[in-house]
């Protein structure tokens, strides 16, 4: 059953359509690798299915809910949550801050009671272990080296603990160890039955991960299928790998 | 007093610059907003300062509320232009609303508070008032920065678009701040009204809030203690200039050249402020 779907998306930018007219079904309980060369529109997509930039025309359907319009602040309760292509952390604030803005109570009222959930310190610390930054738990975040910050941005993520993971590019950069902690929670978001689009350039991490692909270029559908099926067709070699 | 007036607007305006990140030039028209709510309660509706300072503080909160709304539309140098634009707004009203605040002739005579039948004439028990004023906005500002409101203050100066996809209404948070803010600035004008027990338009201007503003950015963004350290510096030090036996104009030029030169100095040596952690 697709649990999130696109309707002759389209989004602009003075006249250069970055996505156009993109109609597509994300099944759930997946991980879904999207493709394509830079600027074929990955990022955008991912943006603008989180409210940070506003569809042009057409629809997005998360869980049989039509939206026309997203605002940021809306995403975790339509079930979405995101890592950034660039990492943005709140590096004035500690590592363990990081996760308990994310799983604490968000309205500004509720936010002025002093004492935060036993729940969430305890829901942080087990992230904390996963992403192994337990250690670091009182460092500023923006004390981290890169990989950890990597991490952290997962952890947040993982945090949010909704239906639909967005991971722009979670794998660039990172050492084998680094990479293999977030190959495993990938992997446990799956057989938890999360859905999870996964924006990526290492076609190697692709065909092991991922059940579906998805290839954009230019803003458009270029291909669509099981990994096998779409990196051996010509065109998205042609476009995507310039072969 | 004075010092203590000034350490209140400057941990009322570092909620807003240090821990949103928000450039805010209008701290004044709040300061104002305070002080005409006392003169004009105590003087013509002879109330009592601490019923008058309460409705200082609700008139300033709701307007900055509203105010708030017209901001949140804007961030970085916009946010800090329109927050510009409305203390001129703010002081053209104090000058040309002439049956509401006398205009430029003032308004004299003002009260000094009076707790039952007591009046606080001498100037060593409005001294202890003012400390504990003081200690009673620390108190606020200091337990708002440290619950998880403070915390998603923090990370709306850090990336603002990065924390609303994770669920926060960062519009509303910054409105809370900059009412909460403006309600305890009034407090400060209220309390200089009533020592002063005169009050004219010329103190509420956009220097004062640059002045403010510079206060905040020279005792350290985000730190409380920086504040009260900056406040006093900044009133209190130049006051030693009179020691140098100038001329009384000379001596206020030179006030004014201090300050410009202590925060170009500081800009180069210490960008954060003597106690600050985070740079604008």
């Amino acid at each position: 059953m697709p649990i999130l779907e696109l309707q002759n998306l389209t989004k602009s930018f003075s006249g250069i359509k970055a996505v156009h007219d993109l109609s597509f079904k994300f099944s759930g309980g997946k991980i879904t690798g999207l493709i394509g060369p830079n600027g074929s529109g990955k990022t955008t997509l991912i943006n603008v299915l989180t409210g940070l930039l506003p569809i042009d025309s057409g629809l997005i359907i998360i869980n049989g809910e039509k939206l026309s319009k997203i605002l940021p602040h809306e995403t975790p309760t339509l079930g979405l949550t995101r890592t950034f292509q660039n990492v943005r952390l709140f590096n004035q604030i500690t590592v363990l801050d990081n996760l308990l803005l994310v799983l604490t109570d968000k309205g500004p009222i509720k936010t002025l009671r002093p004492h935060l959930g036993i729940i969430a310190q305890n829901k942080a610390d087990e992230i904390l272990h996963q992403i192994q930054l337990y250690e670091k738990r009182h460092n500023l975040a923006g004390d981290l080296s890169y990989g950890q910050r990597k991490l952290l941005e997962i952890g947040r993520a993982l945090a949010t603990d909704t239906h639909i993971y967005l991971f722009d590019e979670p794998f660039a950069g990172l050492f084998p160890e680094m990479a293999k902690i977030v190959e495993a929670i990938l992997k446990n978001l799956r057989a938890n039955g999360k859905t999870i689009i996964l924006v990526e350039h290492n076609m190697t991490l692709i065909r092991e991960l991922c059940d579906e692909v998805v290839v954009l270029n230019e803003g458009k559908l270029l291909a669509a299928g099981t990994p096998g099926q779409v990196l051996s067709k010509k065109e998205v070699l042609d476009a995507y790998l310039g072969e | 007093m004075i010092a203590a007036i000034y350490v209140i607007l400057a941990l009322s305006l570092n909620l807003v610059v240090g821990y949103t990140g928000l450039l805010s030039i209008t701290h004044a028209a709040f300061y104002g907003i305070g002080a005409y709510a006392v003169a004009i309660l105590s003087t013509t509706y002879h109330l009592n300062f601490f019923v008058a300072m309460l409705i200082g503080i609700m008139v300033a909160t709701l307007t900055a509320l509203a105010l708030g709304v017209v901001l949140g539309k804007f961030r970085d140098d916009y946010y800090a232009l329109v927050s510009f634009g409305f203390n001129i707004i703010a002081y053209s009203i104090f000058i040309n609303w002439t049956n509401l605040t006398r205009g430029p002739l003032g308004i004299p005579g003002i009260r000094r508070p009076e707790i039952f039948d007591w009046v606080l004439r001498s100037n060593f028990y409005f001294l202890i008032l003012c400390v504990l004023l003081v200690a009673l906005v620390y108190f606020i500002v200091n337990r708002v920065t440290r619950c998880p409101f403070g915390r998603a203050l923090k990370a709306i100066r850090e990336d603002e678009e990065a924390l609303s996809v994770f669920g926060y209404n960062t519009a509303r948070f910054k409105m809370i701040s900059f009412a909460l803010s403006a309600g305890l600035a009034s407090i400060a004008g209220a309390l200089l009204a009533s020592y002063i027990t005169f009050i004219d338009p010329s103190t509420f201007t956009l220097n004062e809030s640059i002045f403010i503003l510079a206060i905040v950015i020279m005792g350290g963004l985000a730190d409380l203690r920086g504040s009260i350290l900056g406040a006093v510096i900044l009133v209190i030090l130049p006051e030693a200039l009179r020691f140098l036996g100038l001329p009384e104009n000379q001596a206020a030029n030179l006030r004014l050249a201090f300050y410009g030169l202590v925060l170009i100095i500081l800009m180069f040596v210490r960008p954060q402020g003597l106690l600050g952690k985070y740079k604008m």
